[in-house]
């Protein structure tokens, strides 16, 4: 009797052993700041007296009075919103140019992958330089074509484009996720589209669109959830010198995870900034969460796939 | 006749294959001019920054603005304190993540799929949630303007690569683990000798993408560091920049060949291990 329960102790320990660093970390790193963030959103805190417990204040303080935060989120939804969808299709028609039998073509995926891994900070010093209205390489190739550029990041018009401009070029990972999807499509299908005289665009309608939907979700939630949480452009290439101006002109490219920053690390507010991040975990999961229920109806798994 | 159409279907293949190449031809331009740009940009003097019209190619490049950047700001300095902290979280991802990637796949407990699945869940998580506690905690340690809060957290393992491990680990055929169970090994030698021998491929995946992630990060140093001297790479350009914007006289030729040398350790990585990089996503966007 007691020698199954021993060798079963026996192996639960081992295996606990084994998962123990991703377990404690879960306890120290995760789970635990997860309990005391939910304790600090509901305090006043600056880190120099204890913390005052407030209740709801902090949450009702965001969402009904703080007209700052109501500007960060109208200024990240547009990011999303324009950022996400213009994403997915540069990176699927590159992927789509990419998936052909040419001689260099690898040559071709490392330009359009390259910048994708490439340092954001040094990337955002190249961009600021590049939207110079005066000096700067985008406006004096507009200049060729008779157009005069706009102020870009100094216009409160156009410092978000330009971020979403920006963010096209480090397509290069989700472009990477369609190719690999458009590899797994099974010549077969083409072939017999082929005997039914389909055309390029009515073979890319009803086989290669469906067939790699399941990376396009993949591609979608993973890029709304970063998109969501854009901080380091924001922060190195708006505002002025001194701290606290970033974000400008004028709050334009104020974002979600810019103002937490700011609350957070600048005036230390940190009861005020956990309410913040909760506020955008439950946005961010309410957005996944819709994604996941539509996608039931443009998602098409193979059957038999796993 | 029948030449006729051979040389038809070859004009047809030609013209395509144009096409195909003009598109990506011109593609390509667009994403590398901006790195072409800032190259030209980096050899100017101050004249050449600011001259109407530009000259892509300066008569006289100035490669000393690579000498003077790296003068300006502690470049080397950065260089190291990065190089030591990416180093040890790379090292710390690689034994952590493989060991309990390990547990996962190859060993069974009980609340083993539960365990695994709120490992899983993990990953939805925002930073941003657990960020300001992390940042008390580490504080009220003594540990901030430190390194450990950056290095530290790479001892418990990361969700993300836990699980590409764990999938790489279990498509290893168990008669490996049989025959050294035969030979008297145990679980540690298995985990030590035979997986980690066996997932090479997938441990250099992992260890490129905890590379990049860790070199890149801005946002870890930039709350944890205050001491110029204690910054990584990341931290210093951005602290370079404000000091040269802040002084007025933009020195933009400084700038982009003090970010161009931020840029290069990553293009040389990406250049060693290119097919990693490619295989890493496929693995992660195919099975995620």
């Amino acid at each position: 009797m007691t020698h199954p329960f021993r060798t079963r102790l026996k192996r639960d320990v081992a295996g606990y052993a084994f998962i123990a660093p991703w377990l404690i970390g879960f306890v120290l790193l995760t789970a635990g700041p997860m309990a005391v963030s939910v304790y600090l959103s509901g305090t006043s805190w600056t880190m120099l007296s204890p913390p005052v417990p407030v209740g709801l204040a902090n949450y009702e303080t965001i969402l009904v009075e703080d007209e700052l935060f109501v500007t960060s989120l109208q200024n990240t939804l547009y990011y999303v919103a324009f950022s996400v969808p213009l994403c997915l299709v540069t990176s699927l028609i590159l992927a789509i140019m990419l998936h052909q039998r040419l001689r260099g073509i690898s040559v071709f995926r490392t330009i359009f992958f390259l910048p994708s891994i490439t340092n954001m900070v040094a990337v955002s010093m190249l961009w600021l330089w590049v939207f110079n209205p005066e000096f700067g390489l985008l406006n004096a190739l507009l200049e060729l074509v008779g157009i005069e550029g706009p102020l870009w990041l100094q216009s409160e018009t156009w410092a978000k484009p330009s971020l979403i401009i920006m963010s096209l070029w480090g397509v290069g990972g989700t472009m990477i996720v369609f190719l690999a999807a458009l590899q797994g499509i099974p010549q077969e299908l083409y072939e017999a589209a082929d005997l039914d005289g389909a055309g390029r665009f009515r073979r890319l309608i009803h086989i290669t669109l469906p067939m790699i939907s399941p990376a396009m979700l993949f591609n979608l939630i993973i890029g709304v959830i970063g998109s969501f949480q854009v901080f380091t452009q924001a922060f190195v290439m708006t505002g002025t010198a001194q701290p606290g101006s970033e974000g400008g002109p004028n709050n334009a490219t104020l974002f979600v995870v810019l103002y937490l920053y700011k609350k957070a690390f600048q005036e230390f507010r940190m009861g005020y900034a956990s309410a913040l991040a909760w506020i955008l975990f439950f946005l961010i999961l309410a957005v996944t969460l819709v994604q996941m229920r539509l996608s039931k109806r443009w998602v098409h798994y193979e059957a038999g796939e796993r | 006749m029948a030449r006729g159409s051979s040389w038809q279907t070859m004009t047809v293949a030609t013209s395509r294959y144009v096409v195909a190449y003009g598109v990506l031809i011109l593609l390509s331009g667009v994403f590398l001019l901006p790195l072409l740009w800032m190259l030209s940009v980096s050899v100017q003097d101050v004249e050449g920054v600011f001259a109407q019209p530009f000259r892509w190619i300066p008569e006289q490049p100035r490669w000393e603005n690579f000498r003077e950047a790296v003068t300006m700001f502690p470049f080397g300095r950065y260089l190291a304190n990065t190089t030591i902290i990416t180093f040890s979280v790379v090292l710390l991802t690689l034994l952590s993540s493989s060991l309990v990637a390990y547990g996962f796949s190859r060993m069974r407990f009980r609340g083993r799929n539960l365990l695994f699945a709120l490992c899983l869940s993990t990953m939805m998580l925002p930073g941003q949630v657990t960020m300001i506690p992390l940042y008390v905690a580490f504080a009220r340690l003594g540990w901030v303007d430190t390194w450990y809060p950056l290095i530290v957290p790479a001892l418990f393992g990361s969700p993300f690569y836990i699980f590409l491990l764990r999938q790489f680990f279990l498509t290893i055929p168990r008669e490996y683990d049989e025959a050294a169970v035969l030979d008297g090994a145990g679980k540690l030698r298995i985990y030590w000798s035979i997986i980690l021998h066996l997932a090479r491929p997938a441990l250099a995946t992992v260890a490129l993408f905890s590379f990049v992630g860790t070199w890149n990060d801005f946002f870890g140093p930039l709350i944890y560091i205050n001491t110029p001297e204690k910054a990584t790479l990341t931290l210093g350009l951005q602290m370079l920049k404000s000091q040269i914007v802040g002084t007025g006289t933009v020195q933009w030729h400084i700038l982009m060949a003090a970010s161009l040398l931020v840029m290069l350790p990553n293009v040389v990585v990406f250049f060693l291990a290119q097919k990693h990089f490619v295989k890493g996503l496929q693995m992660g966007g195919l099975r995620g």
